[in-house]
């Protein structure tokens, strides 16, 4: 599954992880993600998200 | 004007332009005691970078100053290594004024720029790395994601091996005075950390890994010029400043109590003062902080030297008391690590405020000592003593957790 960067501060969604202390199971579609998420370095939302290149 | 304000020289072709804020006091809710600067650089090589500009209204002062030993319109590179408006108030009109051949920024810079002046176009993102050519000086790019924003970025002056810092190893400072080793050296502690606390405690993981990057890149640094406060220029007070970043990083346990507390009628400070004899008692060291004298940005300082945070709230229409949740927000922002803590507080007849203390503190992952402290409106002998003990107990786990770290 496609990982996403985080523009702001670098910071990689991998889903095969998730990210279970803000509520994202792993397995879960970066598109899966709730809409308001944030990153969970630095706080970012969604949008400021692009695939891995 | 340019008879007036004077470039001051750095070193060989550098020169700061910048600004002095004496009279600043408030930096978006940072009390800023001593004022504070706006520095600003010209490289003076082949070619010329200006690196940054000012706040806004200081606009002549740094034409002026530029003016004192070349003509602005000489200067071919604008640098942006920072998007905040202290930085780039003015950046608009100087691009106007000077007409550069280049104005760089990183990506995220870029962008950010453009919507803060979406009338300024041309600004060009450089890559993490990237490199300007000034003729016979090179310019050196390093990306610093999150130190303190998206967009910062440093700037290496690789042939004088000068690092413009930005608003990293910076200070809220206004002086005269160019360089840390003509300033006493207590001043600049206190005020370094003043900035770190506020500017910088939420990003210590940014920073260690920005300290690592930097580190990887084996650059020497014979000079170091932030954005706000005196330029380093002695290898000692580079080692300073760069250890103090890194204890600040790790944020290990003190004995060092802060109680921060404000109060209606007194009942609440009575605790708080119960509280501080009790946490000497068990050997702590604590700094009783009333609300009503104590800005939050010197509350952040505190708690960045400290062990324990003891919060202390009357209750207000079921709230926490404002000047207590104005603290807890700032200091909430700020993700404090490691430290122990508690609630206490007088209440009349709900005891929410010290409950709503009690949650946040958690929330922040405070380790908490006890359930929150409530007595009903006034403390008497048997309240004092809880209290005390309450002190004693925050002072137990102090020494414990020290001796862990």
């Amino acid at each position: 599954m496609q990982r996403y960067v985080c523009d702001v501060c670098g910071w990689v969604y991998d889903p095969a992880v998730g990210d279970p202390d803000g509520g994202v199971e792993p397995g879960t579609a970066f598109e899966d993600v709730p809409e308001d998420w944030v990153c969970p370095e630095c706080g970012a939302g969604k949008g400021e998200f692009s695939p891995e290149e | 004007m340019k008879d007036v304000f004077k470039a001051q020289k750095i070193t060989e072709g550098v020169y700061w332009v910048g600004a002095i804020d004496w009279g600043l006091r408030d930096f978006h809710g940072y009390a800023t005691h001593r004022g504070s600067t706006y520095n600003a650089y010209l490289v003076l090589a082949d070619k010329v970078a200006l690196i940054d500009t000012v706040k806004a209204p200081f606009k002549d002062e740094l034409l002026a100053r530029v003016a004192s030993v070349i003509d602005p319109k000489k200067i071919s590179v604008i640098v942006s290594n920072h998007t905040e408006m202290d930085h780039t108030g003015c950046l608009p009109e100087v691009i106007e004024a000077v007409e550069p051949e280049r104005v760089v920024a990183s990506k995220n810079g870029a962008a950010a720029l453009a919507q803060h002046f979406p009338a300024t176009t041309g600004i060009e993102a450089v890559e993490d790395g990237a490199t300007v050519s000034l003729g016979n000086r090179t310019l050196s790019f390093v990306e610093t994601k999150m130190v303190h924003w998206p967009d910062s970025m440093l700037s290496y002056l690789v042939e004088e091996k000068l690092l413009f810092s930005q608003d990293a190893f910076g200070m809220h400072l206004a002086t005269s005075e160019l360089f840390g080793d003509n300033l006493p050296r207590a001043l600049l502690e206190d005020e370094a950390a003043k900035y770190f606390a506020n500017i910088l405690m939420p990003l210590t993981s940014f920073i260690t890994k920005t300290l690592e990057k930097v580190q990887a890149l084996g650059l020497e640094f014979r000079i170091v010029a932030p954005d706000h406060g005196p330029i380093y220029r002695r290898d000692e007070e580079i080692q300073w400043i760069v250890g103090k970043y890194a204890e600040w990083c790790a944020q290990k346990p003190t004995m060092k109590a802060v109680v921060v507390y404000d109060t209606m009628w007194g009942s609440t400070e009575r605790l708080a003062r119960a509280i501080s004899e009790g946490l000497k008692a068990g050997g702590a060291e604590p700094e009783v902080m009333p609300l009503r004298g104590c800005h939050r940005s010197d509350v952040a300082t505190a708690v960045l030297g400290a062990g324990a945070l003891v919060m202390g709230t009357p209750t207000l229409n079921g709230m926490m008391f404002p000047t207590v949740a104005d603290v807890l927000t700032y200091l909430q922002g700020l993700k404090p690590q490691n430290k122990v803590g508690a609630a206490f507080g007088s209440y009349g007849w709900g005891p929410a405020g010290v409950k709503q203390v009690q949650e946040i503190l958690g929330a922040m992952k405070v380790e908490l000592v006890g359930d929150g402290l409530k007595v009903k409106y006034v403390p008497d002998e048997k309240d004092l003593e809880a209290a005390h003990a309450l002190g004693l107990a925050v002072a137990e786990k102090l020494k414990a957790v020290c001796t862990k770290s």
